[in-house]
C-alpha cells in the first residue's frame, strides 16, 4: 500500500497497537476485581467528587465509583466485541471457503444471503434487531455478528478463489493430499493476514455499535456500567465536572485506536 | 444502464422485505395479547373487555395462522400503507415527509464538510507523496479515525458551544445548527476519503498518460485540471459509494446527539417508545434513502468514466 509512509514506522504502530490491546485486555480481565468498589453502588454523600485515594478516577453523579465502572464497561464492551469476532469470523470463512470450492448454485445461494445483509446499512440492521428485544445484549450481540460476517465471506470467497486456481494447488490435489491440507497449507496462510485485519476492524466496529447504541439509550441499559450509556449520564454534568464525560470517551477512543493501530493503522480503504 | 436499475431496485425490494419482516417480529415480540393492547387503544382502558377485544381479534385477522398475518403486514407495505403513529397519532406518511428534508439537509451538509476537508487536504497530500502534508494528514486521519462519530459529536459540543460558545449546542432553528453536525460527519468522513483523494492523485500524477500531455506540451496547470483532477475524481466519487452505508448510520447517531429533527432521531425514539408503524417507516426511509443514493453514485460513475459505458455497450453488441 503506498499510503503507507514507511516500513518500520507501520510497525512501530503495530507494536503500539499490540501493547494498547493487551493493556486493556488486562485492565478488562483484572481491573474490576481490583478495584474495591462495586460499580452499582450508589453513595449520593460521595457524588461528584474528584480523584482521590479512595476513588481513583472520582466518583458521578450518584456517587459511584468512575474506575469500577469504566473497568466494567471495559469488560463488557471487550467481551462483546471478541463474541461478536468469533461468531462472524467463523461461519464467514468456512461459507467464504465453501462457495469458492464448490461453486455453483451453493456459490450463488451464499453472495445472494451475503447481498441481502448488505442491503441495509449495518447499524440500521442492528438497531432493528435490538428493537425486538430493547436492552438485552442478545440482540446486540446477534446485530453486530449478523453484519461482520459478510466481510469474512467476501474476502475470503475472493481470494480462495484466486489461491485455488494456483498450480501449486492443482498440483498437490494430482499428489493426492486431502482438502484439510489444502486448506492448512495453502489457504490459511494466504488469507490469515488479510482476516486478521478484517478481524480488528470488525472488533473496533463491535465496540463503537454497542456504545453508540448504548448513547441513544437503545442498547444496553443502566444500571449496568456501559460506556455509551455513562456518556447520556454524564453529559449533563459537562460544566460542574467535565473531567467525567471526558473519561469514557478516552476508554472508547483508546480501544477503538489500539485494534486499528494493531493492524497497521486506521485509513486503508 | 438498465442493468444499475434492475440491481437497485431488487435491492430497494429487498430493503422494504427486511425492514417489513423485521418490524413484524418486533410486534409479535411485544409482550402481551395485540389484540387488548389496541382495543385498549381505541375505546380507553376503561372502556373496552374480552368482547371488544374479540372483535379486533376478528376485524384485524390476529386470530389468522402468523404466515397469514405476515403476509396481510406485507402487503399493506405494498399498498404504501405505513399506517399510524402509535404515540403521536398521526399518519407516519406525514411525520416521514418532514423528517426526511432535515436529514437529508443533514447529509448534504456532510457530504459537503467532508469534501471542502477532503479535496484539499488530500490534492496537497497526494501532490507530494512522503512530504509533510502527506504524514501529518496520515497521523491525524488514524488519531480522528479512532474517534466514534457520537464521541466527536459530544467533543465538538464541548468545545465549540460550550466552551468558546460559538455554536448552538443542538435543534434546528437557523442554519448555524447545522454547522456543528455536519463538521461532525463530514470529519469522519474526511479521514478516510482524503486518503483516496491522496492515492488517486499521486497514481495520476505518476501516470503515463500524464508525462505524455506535458510532453506534447500542455501546461502543468491544464494538465491538472483537464487531466490529472478527472481521473482522480473516479476512485473518490465511487468512494464516496462505499461511504454511504457509513453516512446513513451516522446520520442515525448524529441526529440523536444534536436533536436533530430527523428520521435517524426519529428512528431512535420509535425503538425507546415501541411505536412500530414509526420504526417500520423510518428504517424503511433510511434504508430506501441508501439505496437511492448509491444508484446515483453509480450514475455518476458512468458518467465520469467513458471506459464503463464502452464496456456495457460492448456486452450489449455480443
Amino acid at each position: 500500500m503506498h499510503s503507507q509512509p514507511g516500513r518500520s514506522i507501520r510497525d512501530g504502530r503495530r507494536i503500539t497497537g499490540l501493547i494498547l490491546l493487551g493493556m486493556l485486555a488486562l485492565a478488562a480481565l483484572a481491573g474490576p476485581d481490583l478495584v474495591n468498589h462495586d460499580p452499582a453502588r450508589q453513595s449520593l454523600l460521595e457524588a461528584m467528587q474528584g480523584p482521590s485515594s479512595e476513588h481513583l478516577l472520582g466518583t458521578d453523579h450518584l456517587g459511584r465509583d468512575m474506575a469500577a465502572r469504566l473497568l466494567s464497561g471495559a469488560r463488557l464492551s471487550l467481551f462483546l466485541a471478541c463474541l461478536s469476532t468469533i461468531t462472524a469470523a467463523l461461519p464467514g470463512i468456512l461459507l467464504g471457503i465453501t462457495a469458492s470450492w464448490l461453486g455453483g448454485w451453493m456459490d450463488r445461494i451464499l453472495c445472494a444471503f451475503a447481498d441481502a445483509v448488505l442491503a441495509l446499512p449495518g447499524l440500521l440492521l442492528v438497531l432493528m434487531l435490538a428493537a425486538i428485544s430493547p436492552g438485552s445484549w442478545w440482540a446486540l450481540y446477534m446485530g453486530i455478528s449478523l453484519t461482520l460476517w459478510v466481510e469474512y465471506f467476501r474476502y475470503t470467497r475472493q481470494r480462495v478463489r484466486i489461491v485455488l486456481a494456483d498450480p501449486a494447488v492443482e498440483a498437490s490435489q494430482l499428489l493426492g493430499l486431502g482438502p484439510g491440507t489444502i486448506v492448512l497449507r495453502h489457504l490459511l496462510p494466504e488469507i490469515g493476514p488479510g482476516l486478521l485485519t478484517i478481524a480488528a476492524f470488525g472488533a473496533a466496529t463491535a465496540v463503537t455499535a454497542v456504545a453508540a447504541l448504548g448513547f441513544v439509550s437503545v442498547g444496553i441499559r443502566p444500571p449496568t456500567a456501559e460506556w455509551g450509556s455513562m456518556m447520556t449520564e454524564l453529559l449533563p454534568y459537562w460544566r460542574e465536572s467535565p473531567f467525567l464525560i471526558i473519561q469514557p470517551v478516552a476508554c472508547l477512543f483508546i480501544t477503538v485506536l489500539a485494534l486499528h493501530l494493531s493492524v497497521g493503522g486506521g485509513v486503508q480503504p | 444502464m438498465i442493468s444499475a436499475f434492475l440491481a437497485r431496485g431488487l435491492q430497494a425490494v429487498l430493503v422494504a422485505l427486511i425492514v417489513s419482516v423485521f418490524s413484524f417480529i418486533m410486534m409479535k415480540a411485544l409482550p402481551g395479547d395485540a389484540a387488548y393492547r389496541i382495543a385498549a387503544g381505541r375505546y380507553g382502558y376503561d372502556m373496552m373487555d374480552a368482547a371488544s377485544a374479540e372483535v379486533v381479534r376478528k376485524e384485524l385477522g390476529l386470530d389468522q395462522p402468523l404466515l397469514l398475518q405476515l403476509a396481510d403486514w406485507i402487503s399493506a407495505l405494498a399498498k404504501f400503507d405505513l399506517g399510524k403513529s402509535l404515540v403521536y397519532g398521526t399518519p407516519v406518511m406525514d411525520e416521514i415527509a418532514v423528517q426526511l428534508g432535515y436529514s437529508l439537509l443533514l447529509a448534504a451538509g456532510a457530504v459537503l464538510a467532508s469534501l471542502l476537508i477532503a479535496l484539499p487536504v488530500g490534492i496537497a497530500a497526494g501532490l507530494r507523496p512522503g512530504g509533510l502534508v502527506d504524514k501529518a494528514s496520515f497521523s491525524l486521519s488514524v488519531f480522528l479515525r479512532a474517534i466514534p462519530f457520537f464521541a466527536l459529536g459530544i467533543l465538538l459540543i464541548l468545545v465549540f458551544a460550550i466552551q468558546l460558545d460559538l455554536l448552538p449546542v443542538a435543534g434546528f432553528h437557523s442554519l448555524e445548527h447545522l454547522v456543528l453536525p455536519s463538521l461532525t460527519l463530514g470529519l469522519g468522513l474526511a479521514t478516510v476519503s482524503n486518503r483516496v483523494v491522496r492515492d488517486a492523485v499521486a497514481d495520476a500524477m505518476t501516470a503515463e498518460w500524464r508525462l505524455f500531455s506535458r510532453t506534447k506540451g500542455l501546461s502543468a496547470r491544464l494538465t491538472m485540471l483537464r487531466h490529472v483532477l478527472r481521473n482522480a475524481a473516479l476512485p473518490v466519487v465511487a468512494y464516496v459509494g462505499v461511504q454511504l452505508a457509513y453516512l446513513i448510520e451516522g446520520v442515525v447517531i448524529v441526529e440523536a446527539v444534536f436533536a436533530w429533527p430527523g428520521i435517524g432521531h426519529a428512528l431512535v425514539h420509535a425503538i425507546f417508545s415501541r411505536d412500530i408503524p414509526m420504526v417500520q417507516g423510518t428504517a424503511l426511509t433510511l434504508g430506501l434513502l441508501y439505496v437511492v443514493l448509491n444508484l446515483c453514485i453509480d450514475l455518476a460513475c458512468r458518467g465520469i468514466d467513458p471506459r464503463t459505458r464502452l464496456s456495457a455497450r460492448e456486452k450489449q453488441g455480443t
